[in-house]
């Protein structure tokens, strides 16, 4: 043991050669020895998720940086956060309400609400979808600059929309009071309604987060996917309805109304709108609460896994 | 017991303790797209529809079987002509690029600084600063401590009130200054500068300079790569020399550095 004061005389030496004791020693078992960790391995799941909650600081602030810098450019900056979705409203009531006459059924009281409800509902999911396909891709600099678990920024993502939707449920209680809805205990329902909602969402982000950063096509056709997927939950229109007027067989009834976009939108509706029409025209699917339940746990958790699973490969090539 | 020792007699090369192991590393890229034939879309579908997934797919050796260990307290820095490999091989340190055969053993999560990392553009110095505190593992307590020493630091301010403005906004130099100040705020085990430190100017650099030996004392361990043979001899006190992909030599600065200068005068 001695000898390593010896050799250690002149630094240089020293550096280049490495002193006796450790010299037998092969690489593998001098990293056990000073417990060195292969670089860039992936940690465990019970280890990668408490990594993740270290970093809800920043979790929290990035999406609030993003919220607040997506309209940074514009004039009016963040009056866009209500005026976006309140154009989106208005541009499909314009459509689907006057042109297509789907509001005939429901009354103008209650379609405007319902139609409000099911697009900002819907674009609650199809931002969170969009946004988390590009989370990874199109934030390369900052996933090969700094050390973090990559499922902060599709959580990140998924936040951000959640406040987005805050700004807009601000919109439809104006609309649900403007047209004569008054407040009542089933509105407290919707915290449970978006806390499930919140989980599928940011369950979802991580997946096409993955998808997407191995496949950068994906984000040109997920437009495409997401408008099929907002005509067939009934946005705009009732769906059971509309479906049974084209008799569409029942088990393609039962699927599409059990679609987690679906169940999510109509159990909005359901705790906000009041009154007979709405009662008629909101098709609750069976078990409805299970269903809410079961997708924001099957996509949550199954996201999360999904993600992890290739924790070590993003940001590379 | 002989780490003590050790640290008794030669307190520089403070008793050996390796953080970065690199075992006879090798690391191959594969480049989509660099195929000869066209990048039109008629080609692209005649690919598809062929089923030849592999048609634009080349590799390239960059790193060729590097063996080094590096101890706590080390400054090294990295020389070699455009293209040697000595990016990739601290990308692969850092655990950023997957090693085609041989293995990457290190102490703590090394971090690595680059020309081309960006941060978040579209928001402004001082969320830039926090949020790449937050993200690097740092307290927000830890951050607003630091956060003027940060600014200070990066010379953001020197020029007027630059920090509360979008990072779009600012020069290159200003953006490497500052991503510097934000990633040199935090004590690394192992930190790797790659030609970061070009990028600023003269005042600048000898802050940096300044700034590498505290962390070094902190027991860190700082890879270097540079074109300036000056600031690799006023920082590091050991160089690897890569030619290739391959290790030409490994040793006290001023001897390789001299090797590299008689080589590359010719």
């Amino acid at each position: 043991m001695s000898t390593v004061s010896e050799t250690t005389h002149g630094s240089a030496v020293a550096m280049s050669a490495p002193p006796s004791p450790d010299g037998g020693l092969s690489a593998a078992e001098l990293a056990q020895k000073y417990g060195l960790a292969v670089s860039g391995a992936r940690p465990g799941l019970a280890e990668y998720a408490r990594q993740l909650w270290d970093r809800r600081h920043f979790i929290i602030a990035f999406s609030r940086a993003k919220l607040t810098a997506q309209y940074s450019q514009a004039k009016l900056g963040q009056v866009w956060q209500v005026a976006t979705p309140l154009l989106n409203a208005t541009v499909y009531f314009l459509i689907f309400g006057l042109l297509m006459g789907q509001s005939k059924g429901m009354g103008i009281k209650t379609y405007i609400p319902f139609l409000v409800t099911g697009i900002f509902v819907f674009t609650f999911t199809q931002s969170s979808a969009m946004s988390g396909v590009r989370a990874i891709s199109g934030n390369l600099g900052l996933v090969r600059a700094l050390h973090f678990p990559r499922a902060a920024l599709p959580i990140s993502f998924a936040l951000q929309q959640l406040q987005q939707l805050l700004y807009s449920m601000v919109v439809l209680f104006l609309f649900l009071l403007g047209f004569g809805h008054t407040p009542q205990a089933s509105w407290l329902l919707i915290v449970p309604v978006l806390v499930l909602q919140f989980v599928f969402n940011t369950g979802l982000a991580m997946i096409l987060a993955r998808a997407g950063s191995k496949t950068p096509d994906l984000a040109q056709l997920l437009p495409f996917i997401l408008r099929t997927w907002m005509y067939a939950s009934g946005v705009m229109y009732n769906l059971v309805e509309a479906l049974k007027k084209q008799h569409a067989p029942g088990w393609l009834i039962d699927v599409l109304s059990a679609n987690p976009a679906a169940v999510f939108i109509n159990l909005m509706r359901s705790s906000l709108i009041s009154g007979h029409a709405a009662h008629k025209h909101i098709d609750l699917p069976p078990h409805v609460w299970a269903l809410a339940v079961g997708w924001a746990l099957l996509i949550g958790a199954g996201g999360f896994v999904f993600f992890w699973k290739a924790e070590e490969q993003y940001g590379r090539g | 017991m002989a780490e003590q020792n050790g640290a008794a007699k030669a307190p520089m090369s403070t008793s050996l303790v390796p953080t970065v192991i690199a075992d006879d590393v090798h690391i191959v890229y594969r480049v989509y797209g660099g195929n000869t034939g066209r990048g039109s879309a008629t080609a692209a579908l005649n690919r598809l529809v062929r089923r030849k997934p592999n048609a634009g797919v080349r590799e390239v050796h960059a790193v060729k079987g590097v063996s080094f260990t590096a101890y706590r307290g080390e400054a090294i820095g990295l020389i070699g002509s455009n293209g040697s490999g000595k990016s990739t091989l601290l990308k692969a340190i850092a655990g950023l690029l997957p090693t085609e055969r041989g293995k990457v053993y290190t102490d703590g999560q090394p971090s690595l600084l680059g020309v081309n990392a960006a941060m978040m553009n579209d928001l402004t110095g001082e969320k830039n600063v926090m949020l790449g505190g937050l993200a690097m593992g740092m307290s927000r307590e830890q951050i607003r401590e630091r956060y003027q020493e940060i600014v200070d630091f990066s010379g953001i301010n020197e020029k007027g009130d630059f920090i509360t403005l979008p990072m779009r906004t600012y020069s290159s130099g200003m953006a490497a200054r500052l991503r510097f100040s934000i990633a040199a705020a935090k004590d690394h085990d192992v930190l790797m500068i790659d030609e970061a430190l070009a990028t600023g100017d003269r005042s600048f650099q000898k802050r940096s300079e300044a700034r590498v030996r505290e962390l070094r004392k902190g027991a860190g361990t700082v890879f270097l790569v540079s074109h300036n043979n000056r600031s690799i001899r006023d920082t590091c006190d050991r160089v690897l020399w890569l030619e290739h992909g391959q290790l030409l030599m490994d040793g006290p600065t001023e001897e390789v550095v001299r090797a590299y200068e008689k080589e590359t005068a010719r």
